[in-house]
């Protein structure tokens, strides 16, 4: 019987030759990563539940601070303390303010047909490159830190064909919403989702990324675009090996088979307060805006700012509106800045902070106040995400949030 | 495990991670300072008149959203007996039973009221109002983490590794 990616990947892991969806094996892992989130509580049950501390392999380790960078209170401070101090003692590789940290673990470390826990829900990231990362809690963490392992139950595998090419102005982020709000936010619950056809191949590493990173928007353990020349190269062009380039057997199982036709895909908002409630943007009744925010795990890549600066060119952020943007990563804002992007951001009226998760996550920069409206390349639109209990968040591309923040109301950048 | 009565809270689908536990709360120095938040921006009351013993009812995908560990965390230091769901999101569901927390698939939400009080006989059945609801067990490598308190005490149990 034929294997899913997801199914040669567990199976490399776990050390067998075969394995089925619904099987649980006790794998070795590729990598791990951590960030301020939650790092200091696995630090404290290393340092206070464990008979006999260890890390079976610090090299496998990343401790990332995104989260909240530059610490805005001594409660952050101190987490961000206690995650140096134990990353220095334990000989774990630690990045303070280089970017979001699954930016960073795509640019620096992941390489396809990899098993790799994050302790972070959006882990699902890395099978833009062909790998399977899924998110995990502190104890699964520390688990994996002290082990080396863990156990995972195989997913059953959703395939997305994808055919053709997205239409001008239409872009990765309205795909992945627009397939999130036909299946449900619990429409690939425990799943894999697995993008594959000539329309997936024709995306880039960036665009791969934003699929594969709302996949847990879905309920999915992970998301994987099946990995091609393009992840070769880009694995390659960083030194890295692309060993494990796993396509899924012509027999393969899947749960279900899906065809979209990415001519057909439109702009679309997730409107408060879930990321499956999706409309169509020329459906959207008016909504003004208090704040737009460009960045995330999500969209804050080099791709998406360029579309924002090609918008902003020769026009101002509406006066009533605050503007955010944080990029990706510094490999992002330097690349940036090369482009004179940053120039056309500052000289429109934005506001470019560094490189972290921002707005996205409700903490640290630009929450939103009572009652406040904000449309955002962010991951989620949860009650409250962003801010006070009362404020609405709308998901949207980067080109629907720049022209929105010109307009003041959600609009695309065709009716500037 | 043996069964047990509760007096039932009833929430509805897609409770995420972010209404057990908003994300201002998370820099709290320990989970119960943060646990009188839990689902405030969804009902501010609910905290604190939940009691131990009580159990908690939802919808579907219970539990989207973060990775944060802190979520199941507060529902067991609140003292809720279990959960019962109609469905789980997965992260969730690991975090939950590797510190503790019972969670039980069933569809029980639509045919109970608020308050009503339920007989959990785990592995086995749900009885309320009257009806007999049929559960599955979980599988004994989950339930051998949850009967020992969560993932630590199980694998100090079973291998002193940890």
């Amino acid at each position: 019987m034929g294997m899913t990616i997801a199914e040669k990947i567990i199976a490399r892991a776990a050390g067998v030759p075969e394995v089925k969806a619904g099987e649980i094996h006790t794998v070795t892992l590729d990598r791990m990563m951590s960030n301020d989130g939650t790092t200091h509580l696995t630090i404290d049950m290393y340092h206070n539940k464990l008979r006999h501390p260890h890390i079976a392999d610090p090299s496998k380790v990343v401790f990332i601070v995104d989260h909240n960078i530059p610490a805005e209170n001594p409660k952050t401070a101190a987490v961000h303390k206690k995650m140096r101090d134990f990353a220095r003692e334990n000989g774990i590789a630690m990045y303070e303010g280089k970017g979001v940290c699954h930016q960073l673990m795509v640019e620096n470390y992941v390489c396809p047909g990899e098993l790799i826990f994050g302790a972070d829900s959006h882990t699902c990231s890395y099978g833009a490159l062909g790998a399977f990362g899924t998110g995990v809690g502190c104890t699964d963490f520390l688990y994996g830190m002290v082990t080396g392992g863990s156990w995972v139950m195989v997913p059953e595998t959703l395939r997305f064909n994808l055919h053709g090419k997205l239409r001008e102005g239409v872009y990765p982020r309205d795909l992945i919403l627009t397939i999130i709000g036909d299946i449900g936010a619990n429409g690939a619950n425990y799943k894999c989702m697995e993008f594959a056809g000539d329309g997936a191949h024709g995306l880039s590493v960036n665009d791969r990324f934003v699929l594969c990173n709302l996949a847990v928007e879905a309920g999915a353990k992970t998301g994987i675009v099946e990995p091609d020349e393009k992840v070769k190269e880009y694995v390659e062009s960083r030194g890295r090996k692309a060993e494990h380039l796993f396509t899924s057997d012509p027999d393969a199982k899947f749960l279900k088979v899906y065809d979209y036709d990415l001519d057909k895909i439109e702009p679309v908002v997730a409107c408060p307060d879930f990321v499956d409630n999706i409309t169509p943007l020329r459906e959207l009744p008016h909504v003004d805006i208090d704040e737009a925010f460009l960045g995330s795990c999500n969209n804050g890549r080099i791709d998406e700012l360029r579309v924002a600066a090609s918008i902003l060119k020769g026009r101002k952020v509406k006066d009533c509106v605050r503007f955010i943007v944080s990029p990706a990563s510094n490999e992002v804002y330097l690349q940036a800045l090369r482009e004179g992007i940053i120039d056309t951001l500052l000289e429109a009226g934005a506001m470019v902070m560094n490189a972290n998760c921002s707005v996205c996550w409700g903490s640290c920069q630009g929450v939103i106040g009572e009652n406040e409206v904000l449309v955002s390349t962010g991951t989620r639109n949860f009650k409250g995400r962003a801010g006070h209990k009362t404020s609405k968040v709308y998901l949207a591309s980067a080109a629907v949030v720049t022209a929105s923040a010109v307009a003041g109301y959600i609009t695309g950048p065709e009716s500037l | 495990m043996a069964q047990f009565t509760g007096k039932v809270w009833l929430l509805g689908d897609d409770i995420d991670t972010d209404i057990i536990i908003p994300t201002e709360y998370l820099a709290l120095p320990t989970v119960d300072d943060m646990k009188q938040y839990a689902f405030s921006p969804l009902r501010p009351e609910l905290a604190g008149q939940i009691r131990p013993g009580d159990i908690i009812v939802a919808g579907k995908n219970f539990g989207c959203g973060s990775s944060r560990e802190q979520a199941p965390e507060i529902i067991k230091h609140l003292g809720v007996a279990c959960v019962i769901a109609k469905s789980y999101a997965r992260i969730f569901f690991r975090n939950a039973i590797n510190n503790g927390l019972l969670l039980i698939e069933c569809p029980l939400h639509d045919d109970l009221q608020e308050g009503e009080e339920i007989t959990v006989f785990p592995g086995e059945k749900i009885l309320a109002g009257g009806k007999s609801y049929p559960i599955s067990p979980l599988p004994q490598n989950l339930l051998d983490i949850l009967e020992a308190g969560g993932l630590v005490k199980a694998m100090q149990k079973r291998n002193g590794l940890l």
